[in-house]
């Protein structure tokens, strides 16, 4: 009787950048000296948004939130593989995405503020609410790529999500989906290997959550989650792969949640403050700070002016998210439907 | 007088979307066996041949994604009519449907409108057994942000569905599985359209008004020509949608006859029936000559026995019974 191998897989896992500041030039993309300060301010920017974020969060003026500490490299390296016409459906751990592709930041804070106007976008802007459901916004992303492809629209859709979503049925059957249509789109993974104090070993026992995607008929990649360098190579490869008619990819991004999973949480009843040491020295801007050492990017205090320029602009942000009124009751109905019912209406006028 | 033709409730379903689908390119139809096998119910019988499998598409056995890349296609531009095999799957995609088809236009600030429909065949009667006889109108209804229509006439089939699709609001567009082969005059004009929020009073009469929908205004049609023997005049509001409901039609009808008997196949237990016979007593209390009474399914999963599955169900004969009680006022 026939007992024949039928196939075998690889899964690759990419580093460029290692924890030292050196690359593997064999696989460096091709980046300008500006391209990469572009990623250091963005990078800086991010996490000066988050430290401004949290310290509003305990001052009561924003509400719990979740932040993207450690997982700038994922975030900017990524984005920046984006063309400003794809489009994206963030979950909600994706600010630093949402700041590289321009996002109004005074809106990201509105919306934490406890306001969902903050996530209209502006004119031109594709991206999609973020989700605060885990991974329910895969199959959304999957019906935005059927959308474009119907209508022509060279555009790519990329999700974002986090290990958590790996096992929810929407994230198996959105994968299925778009395997069996070879959609366009990319699906990103940030593995901070927690959902909320559920670490990555009690969400699948799978070696890599890349290899998922193999069951589905394309391909899946790790990459170093804290080295922009290999994010952005990714991210680049899959967006021109998918753009192309290539279908779609997976990638993972191991990286690591360096905060609590929101500020409602404290992590410290459930993990080793050695476990985040660890990843504390792996840290992603620290990473790209000691590469542009490396290269003299630093010198005539490059790296005060950035921090001092980003505090300025998060500075200006939370001062126009302040000034802007609370939405008015009636205004919760106004987007319940196109046309409200009767007693909707009565409610609205206090009935 | 325009011009119509008798056809099933199927073929009125399959009419509205071949000329919807014909009117609108960015209308599209998915869903699991909707393509070659022409749907469960045959409802896309010939679409697949008109129309090409890029608008007509089978999907993998996954009724939450049906659901949520409907949800993405409509935010991408499109106007997807999902097809759900039965009602009964629905439950697999409440998530979608509650959580995001309902919510999304809100959680956005209003910047998208979200239209789309899905279809799904439901109701019991069939000896389906339990899981697959379920009326679960009620559960959509509680939910704010879904339309949701359910016709009981070939031509109302038609209408309502053309309007569910060219509607802005996300539409649960009900259908019932023992209607399908059910006839009617159904209007050729492509531009009939039955709105949402208007219901029918399809009978006439003067003692009672008997609220119903779907399958349950059938019978209650025949339980009013059995009544009419009795000398009991039943006046029949057909209700077409849940959402909107048309609260003004039930209430002018029951101020009229005083009376109000309200059917509903779903379970008794916090059945859309209590909340319209609650409307009815809010507005009509002082005019009323006897409480509203409800006629509704028995409270058990339904049995897969052909005999007590009848049991379980609203008939004729349960309907006249109501409002013979409701107009002797034996309570």
């Amino acid at each position: 009787m026939p007992n024949d191998i039928l196939a075998t897989f690889t899964v690759r896992r990419l580093t460029i950048l290692n924890e030292n500041g050196n690359v593997d030039d064999a696989l460096m993309p091709v980046l300008s000296e500006t391209e990469i300060r572009r990623m250091y301010e963005l990078m800086i920017l991010t996490r000066t948004f988050d430290e401004r974020a949290q310290a509003l969060q305990r001052e009561g003026r924003l509400g719990t939130y979740p932040s993207t500490l450690g997982q700038e490299a994922a975030q900017i390296g990524s984005a920046l593989a984006l063309h400003h016409s794809d489009w994206v459906f963030p979950s909600f751990r994706e600010m630093g995405v949402q700041l590289t592709l321009g996002y109004p930041i005074h809106r990201l804070l509105q919306y934490w503020s406890g306001d969902e106007r903050g996530q209209v976008s502006p004119e031109n802007f594709n991206i999609f609410p973020m989700c605060l459901s885990v991974g329910t916004h895969i199959p959304h992303a999957v019906g935005a790529a059927m959308a474009a492809r119907y209508r022509r629209d060279p555009v790519v859709v990329v999700a974002y999500f986090g290990d958590g979503a790996t096992s929810k049925g929407d994230f198996h059957e959105g994968f299925n989906l778009a395997g069996v249509f070879r959609l366009p789109v990319v699906f990103i993974c940030q593995n901070n290997q927690w959902a909320i104090s559920v670490p990555l070993k009690g969400q699948t026992a799978s070696a890599s959550l890349a290899q998922k995607a193999i069951g589905f008929g394309f391909e899946g990649v790790q990459v170093d989650g804290n080295d922009v360098f290999a994010v952005h190579r990714a991210a680049t490869e899959a967006i021109e792969k998918a753009r192309s008619g290539g279908g779609a990819t997976f990638i993972e991004c191991l990286t690591y949640r360096m905060a609590d999973h929101t500020t409602a949480d404290d992590a410290s009843r459930y993990r080793s403050p050695d476990d985040v040491a660890i990843w504390r020295a792996k840290d992603p801007i620290m990473r790209l700070e000691r590469f542009m050492d490396l290269r003299g990017m630093l010198k005539d205090g490059y790296v005060e002016q950035t921090k001092t320029f980003a505090t300025s602009t998060i500075d200006e942000a939370v001062r126009t998210m302040e000034a802007i009124p609370p939405p008015l009751t009636a205004e919760m109905f106004d987007h319940t439907c196109a046309v409200l019912n009767p007693r909707q209406v009565r409610q609205r006028e206090g009935g | 007088m325009t011009s119509t033709s008798e056809m099933t409730y199927r073929d009125a379903l399959n009419m509205a979307l071949r000329e919807e689908m014909s009117r609108d390119p960015s209308v599209v139809v998915w869903g699991e066996d909707v393509a070659l096998y022409e749907g469960a119910f045959k409802v896309t019988r010939g679409l697949l041949a008109e129309f090409g499998e890029e608008r007509i598409k089978d999907t993998p056995i996954s009724e939450n994604t049906i659901v949520g890349v409907a949800v993405g296609a409509a935010m991408g531009g499109l106007r997807p009519v999902a097809e759900l095999m039965t009602v009964n799957f629905a439950l697999l995609a409440m998530d979608q449907i509650v959580n995001h088809m309902a919510k999304i236009r809100s959680m956005f600030g209003g910047q998208t409108f979200l239209p789309m429909v899905v279809r799904m065949p439901g109701g019991g009667g069939s000896q389906l057994a339990a899981q697959h006889s379920q009326s679960l109108e009620s559960y959509f209804m509680h939910c704010p942000g879904l339309h949701i229509a359910y016709p009981s006439t070939p031509a109302d089939a038609k209408g309502l569905l053309k309007s569910a699709i060219r509607d802005n609001n996300p539409v649960i567009f009900l259908e019932h599985e023992l209607l399908y082969n059910s006839t009617g005059e159904v209007p050729n004009d492509p531009e009939f359209l039955v709105p949402f929020g208007q219901a029918n009073v399809i009978r006439s009469g003067t003692d009672v008004t008997i609220v119903a929908y779907a399958r349950m205004t059938i019978l209650a049609l025949q339980a009013a020509a059995d009544l009419e023997k009795e000398g009991i005049s039943c006046e029949i509001v057909d209700l077409r949608t849940f959402s909107p409901l048309d609260t003004e039609t039930i209430i002018e009808s029951a101020r009229k006859t005083g009376r109000a008997v309200v059917v509903e196949e779903c379970w008794r237990t916090a059945g859309l029936g209590g909340d319209i016979a609650h409307r009815i007593h809010e507005a009509c209390f002082d005019t009323l000559l006897a409480p509203v009474k409800r006629v509704a399914g028995l409270d058990v999963p339904m049995p897969y026995s052909r005999k007590i599955e009848k049991i379980c169900i609203p008939r004729a004969e349960t309907i006249a019974d109501a409002v013979r009680e409701v107009v002797s006022r034996k309570y």
